[in-house]
């Protein structure tokens, strides 16, 4: 067995955010487990990349080159990490949770016998792993007991990157990793990412939000936090099922599918905070979150808590800012 | 074109969560279920698939008796026929002994597509459907929002981060995992609640789909998550809390 390896994906010719995030998982497990921690980079030429994974605190950096990885495909990237990981034996393998990583890991991990734990918020002794369950109402604590590598993959913004900074540039060792693949082992053929039409709203640069979710109940009842967001001077924001309902724009949702915003106050209305909009809303100043479940996982990021129902907070709360802008 | 869509029933989304007497799982009694999120958006793309192209849609659920409700409501909405893969312990099994099962189940029906939600509501992990394909040696997309058939097997609109998306092409049969948003969900109706009683559900016992290995990733325990931030809760009826958040915004926050 040959130690950690954390795959790292880039953004932009840059290693990705989260992937700084993978390699600050990689040493926290390294410390509780008394491994070393190497990195492995993927594409048709990896050559910048890796120069800069060597400058992190890593024993190996290996660079896996192949034409056909040009172009992420779930099939490449499973047989060229497939080939290297039978080869080299890993005790864990290590991902950012990303859409790329979700979309293969899963199947690599399967055809080494292996399952995946993904979307993974911590590591502790054991090592055992926690992630969410029941959209974040609860924690699982997971452990690995097969005999094989121990794939994982980790939550954005859960592992923090100060241990993780570049030290001096170090002495990785780099070396590159030739996978055969065949031009007929990749089934899929993707295209170039696209962006929907030009969007109008900038979330991004709002410095106050309302943001509505489910507890809304009905289109027909979002005046009553557009009321709000308008006494605030704020914009509407809104959680993934209002707008897969159509009762607002996809350009408000907020999200790891929609825009990420850092306002000075974020207000959320009837939103429960599953991850998936947390990870899209948490660098907020001040989050106050309203909801009539006191389980809900948003009162866990929040400043302010109000357990009520909206129906009646909102309303009461408009007429508050408005008295007290008077 | 014969598509199966494997479908999860969990507990509903307001559904008040407990911890049960040995911290390995929720307390089930009391609990109301209902149809996975996003196998709804997958059972509804492959119900619209139908109505373009014709062929058949086929239902696929694995759980305990109470999974029937949500079969019939499949059926109800407009599904053919069901298979149901009666299995109580099925969370005793981990990622890949869930995929087997499906797989047993999937292979003799030999079908054009196999659709699946993104990921459950409950254990969360949206590895089923990437191990699925993975099991059956078919190619695989993942957070698909809209499928388009063609002359050579499909095109498939998949979500990426932060607003993009991409375009896919692949040959069938093939299994996509459907993210919500990209249909609009229909109702059954009462003709369709009607009919559902006399569709076909077939019932497989777990044990017929081959032997069950040992889990390899087991769930230790659970728990109440833990605060990584102090939240001041104001209490009080709602104009009482509504001025107090305004006075704390204003002079502690100072965000107003």
């Amino acid at each position: 067995m040959s130690g950690i390896w954390v795959v790292v994906e880039e953004r932009e010719g840059r290693i990705s955010r989260i992937s700084c995030e993978a390699v600050a998982a990689g040493q926290k497990l390294a410390a509780l487990a008394g491994l070393t921690v190497n990195a492995v980079v993927l594409d048709a030429q990896t050559e910048a990349l890796a120069a800069e994974v060597a400058a992190k605190a890593l024993a190996k950096v290996i660079r896996i080159e192949h034409p056909l990885l040009a172009a992420y495909t779930a099939d490449g990237f499973t047989l060229a990490l497939q080939q290297f990981f039978a080869a080299e034996q890993p005790d864990f393998v290590i991902f950012p949770h990303s859409y790329q990583v979700r979309d293969y890991a899963p199947a690599l991990a399967a055809r080494l016998g292996q399952v995946h734990i993904g979307d993974v918020t911590d590591v502790a002794e054991g090592p055992v792993f926690t992630r969410q369950l029941m959209q974040g109402r609860l924690s699982g604590i997971y452990r690995h007991t097969g005999n094989g590598p121990c794939f994982v993959s980790v939550q954005a913004g859960a592992f923090r990157t100060a241990e993780s900074e570049a030290v001096e540039i170090s002495a990785a060792e780099v070396t590159v990793f030739k996978p055969t693949i065949e031009p007929a082992q990749i089934r899929t053929k993707p295209s170039e990412p696209f962006r929907a039409a030009a969007q109008t709203v900038d979330l991004g640069a709002a410095q106050r939000i309302v943001s509505v979710g489910r507890g809304i109940k009905d289109a027909g009842n979002l005046p009553l936090v557009q009321e709000l967001a308008t006494a605030l001077g704020a914009e509407l924001g809104a959680s993934r099922p209002i707008c897969d309902s159509g009762w607002l724009p996809t350009e408000r949702q907020i999200g790891s599918s929609g825009q990420t915003v850092s306002p000075k106050l974020y207000l959320a209305v009837g939103i429960s905070g599953a991850i998936q909009h947390l990870v899209g809303m948490k660098g907020s100043q001040c989050v106050v979150a309203i909801n009539k479940d006191p389980s809900a996982p948003i009162f866990e990021i929040a400043d302010y808590g109000i357990v009520g129902d909206l129906f009646e907070v909102v309303p009461a709360l408009t007429e508050a800012v408005k008295a007290a802008k008077q | 074109m014969k598509i199966i869509v494997a479908i999860k029933q969990v507990p509903e989304r307001d559904a008040q969560v407990r911890i049960d007497s040995a911290g390995k799982w929720i307390e089930e009694s009391g609990l109301q279920w209902a149809l996975n999120e996003s196998d709804a958006y997958a059972l509804e793309e492959a119900l619209q698939l139908k109505e373009k192209h014709g062929g058949e849609v086929v239902v696929l659920s694995a759980g305990p008796e109470r999974v029937s409700s949500t079969i019939r409501e499949a059926l109800a909405k407009g599904a053919d026929r069901a298979i149901h893969i009666d299995c109580a312990d099925l969370g005793k099994l981990d990622a890949l002994g869930v995929a087997r099962l499906l797989t047993a189940a999937v292979k003799p029906e030999n079908p054009d597509l196999v659709l699946t939600g993104l990921q459950s509501e409950d254990l969360g992990q949206g590895q089923t459907g990437v191990i699925l394909a993975e099991l059956l040696g078919l190619p695989h997309a993942s957070l698909i929002l809209h499928v388009e058939k063609t002359d050579a097997g499909l095109t498939v609109k998949r979500e990426l981060e932060e607003g993009w998306f991409q375009s896919i092409e692949l040959p069938t049969p093939a299994v996509l995992t459907i993210q919500s948003g990209g249909n609009k969900l229909r109702y059954a109706t009462l003709m369709g609640i009607k009919r559902a009683k006399t569709k076909e559900v077939r019932v497989v016992a777990a044990s017929e789909l081959g032997q069950q290995t040992a889990p390899v990733v087991v769930l230790e325990r659970i728990a109440l998550p833990t605060k990584h931030k102090s939240t001041q809760m104001l209490s009080g009826t709602a104009k009482e809390t509504a001025a107090a958040l305004v006075e704390k915004l204003k002079f502690e926050a100072r965000v107003l």
